[in-house]
């Protein structure tokens, strides 16, 4: 190895050590941005250590700097502009968008290599990573494009399946796997191709069965999968800053695709072949068994305005009706009246992993005052009023016994509050289709409304009330 | 099997492990700026785009060297920027509000606030 080489490789080294650090200091709300700052200098690091690699080259074509330098300026002007405009409520598209891109270049990478490799023979190994680089780049790259419809509401968020529709993802699969070990006996470029377009097909097929409520899960699993897409595109090119790179994101995808689907209850392989439906606005039906008391925008008022302890539990519908910012007022005047107001935040309230309190930090809420489900849980005994906006599977008693579609599936313990108030447009159903048992539980209010105006509605009586 | 790809994968395998050490530690609350922390990371793959470029002559060898660069580069660039955008929204404490009020200081103030106004009881 010569100096060059020693230099660049350790420059590298440090950069990964800038990606550990960054993520270690993730682990509490106050270092976080220090750690994002972190990880941002060791990128930088990285790629100037590459452009230093390029340039010592020599070997670049004016057209190949054209083509570059073009790509990295159009590309990084997308990714800024994005990240600037995007809302908090969209979150999960844009990262899933990052995740096709991120995907989609990683298997090009491979795909270069073993072109330009494969008319002076390319070694086993080297196969062996292109082609799982390919899959699990191409189906990252389809797949997440799907999810991030599905988020937008481009594509149908329900789940969607045509006749043959398993079949279909099932061949998909088959062909790619089988043309990759055929690939490894006898590497040729069209096979490659023939792979490429079946894995496409597979991620496809494989997130349009997919309801909008499980996406959570769907984004950490290619959040993983692009990870370990760019750690075999290391593998390939013999890169270690890839290597390490890729891994780091393909367990934290891994970490939060377990933690996702256990706070849900269900299995992975459960969650990909299809969800229960959509759920966001099941049909309204009259109210099960047992009484329902609905109140008005005074009463609960009332209730808010003399209580000591208030957990507000906020769901997807929070976000859907973008009242974010009208709960987050609400409570600043219940505070400024002396009561203790925290969140109680349910793993997967929203649509990705922790998106619940993203959109509440943006409101302006303290994020001392975002608890998670484990924390909160024994406080709600002591609550004069736990009140709910949007929530509803997470907070049904249901889940405590055998025997229901989400029998133990972890809840919050709303019911255990002394009094509880619901905002709810409708008696309707949430995700798993089943009735809530809290709004019959004879400490629950219903004030059917949408959150929005609702919390407009409260804070408006509070005020008058208090003066 | 070549003494380089057994690196390698000792690389992979030990980098994995300390992925799932540091990141089982981040709270819930993070979970969002954690996973587009992550994507960031993953925008590494902008050096491999790059490395593209070196032996690109041909016309795919362009197009894939363009179309990788372009992908990546959206992918580390949006991927910083969000993350440093949402974490810049976590904040200890509430910021006080621009409007006229004092910073509020719990019951006093609220009574304060009820007298001046409508002055009905509270």
């Amino acid at each position: 190895m010569s100096a060059f080489d020693w230099i660049t490789q350790l420059l590298y080294v440090a950069a990964a050590t800038c990606f550990v650090l960054g993520l270690h200091l993730m682990n509490s709300p106050a270092t976080a941005r220090r750690g994002n700052q972190v990880s941002m200098a060791g990128m930088v690091l990285a790629i100037g250590t590459t452009f230093a690699l390029v340039i010592h080259a020599g070997t670049v074509t004016a057209t190949g700097w054209t083509v570059m330098i073009a790509g990295v300026l159009i590309g990084s002007g997308a990714g800024l502009y994005l990240a600037r405009t995007v809302e908090m409520t969209a979150m999960p598209q844009l990262v899933s968008l990052f995740n096709a891109v991120g995907g989609g270049a990683a298997a090009l990478i491979a795909i270069n290599d073993y072109v330009k490799l494969a008319g002076s023979g390319v070694t086993e190994s080297v196969t062996i990573f292109t082609i799982l680089d390919v899959l699990i780049g191409a189906v990252t790259f389809s797949g997440s494009i799907i999810a991030a419809g599905k988020l937008q509401g481009l594509i149908n968020s329900a789940p969607v399946t045509f006749p043959g529709s398993r079949i279909a993802n099932t061949a998909a699969a088959v062909v790619g796997i089988g043309g990759g070990i055929y690939m490894i006996a006898t590497p040729s470029v069209p096979t490659l191709i023939i792979i490429i377009l079946a894995a496409l097909a597979f991620g496809v097929t494989m997130v349009m069965p997919i309801g909008g409520a499980d996406m959570p899960v769907v984004i950490s699993l290619l959040n993983a999968f692009t990870g370990t897409a760019v750690a075999m595109a290391g593998f390939v090119i013999n890169n270690w800053a890839l290597i390490i790179a890729g891994a780091l994101v393909g367990a934290s995808g891994s970490i939060l695709t377990k933690l996702m689907a256990d706070a849900m209850n269900r299995s992975l392989a459960n969650i990909m072949i299809g969800g229960f439906g959509t759920g966001d606005t099941g049909p309204a039906i009259e109210g099960p068994g047992g009484d329902v008391r609905s109140i008005q925008a005074d009463d609960a008022a009332i209730q808010l305005a003399y209580a000591q302890k208030i957990i507000i539990v906020p769901g997807y519908g929070l976000a859907a009706a973008q009242a974010q910012h009208q709960v987050a007022e609400l409570a600043a005047l219940l505070e400024e009246r002396g009561a203790e107001v925290s969140y109680a935040i349910h793993p997967v309230a929203g649509r990705m992993p922790g998106h619940m309190n993203v959109l509440l930090a943006e409101a302006n809420v303290p994020y001392p005052q975002l608890k998670e489900m484990d924390e909160i849980n024994p406080e709600f005994a002591r609550a004069d009023v736990a009140l709910v906006i949007g929530a509803n599977d997470v907070t049904n008693p249901a889940a405590r016994r055998p025997g229901t579609a989400i029998s133990g599936m972890p809840i919050l313990d709303v019911d255990q509050a002394k009094s509880i108030i619901v905002i709810k447009r409708s008696m309707g159903h949430g995700y798993a289709g089943i009735d809530n048992e809290l709004y019959v539980n004879p400490k629950t209010s219903m004030f059917f409304a949408d959150a929005k105006s609702a919390l407009t509605e409260l804070t408006a009586a509070v005020k008058t009330l208090v003066g | 099997m070549t003494p380089e790809l057994l690196t390698d994968i000792a690389i992979f395998v030990l980098a994995l492990l300390v992925g799932f050490e540091v990141i089982s530690k981040v709270p819930a609350t993070l979970h969002t700026p954690l996973m587009s922390a992550a994507n960031s990371i993953h925008g590494i793959v902008l050096a491999g785009a790059m490395l593209i470029a070196v032996t690109a002559n041909n016309a795919l060898g362009y197009i894939l060297a363009f179309v990788a660069a372009a992908f990546a580069a959206m992918n580390v660039v949006g991927g910083y920027v969000v993350t440093e955008r949402m974490l810049k929204m976590f904040r200890k404490a509430r910021t006080p509000v621009p409007a006229g009020k004092p910073p509020a200081q719990v019951t006093g103030n609220g009574q304060a606030a009820a007298s001046q106004s409508t002055g009905s009881k509270a």
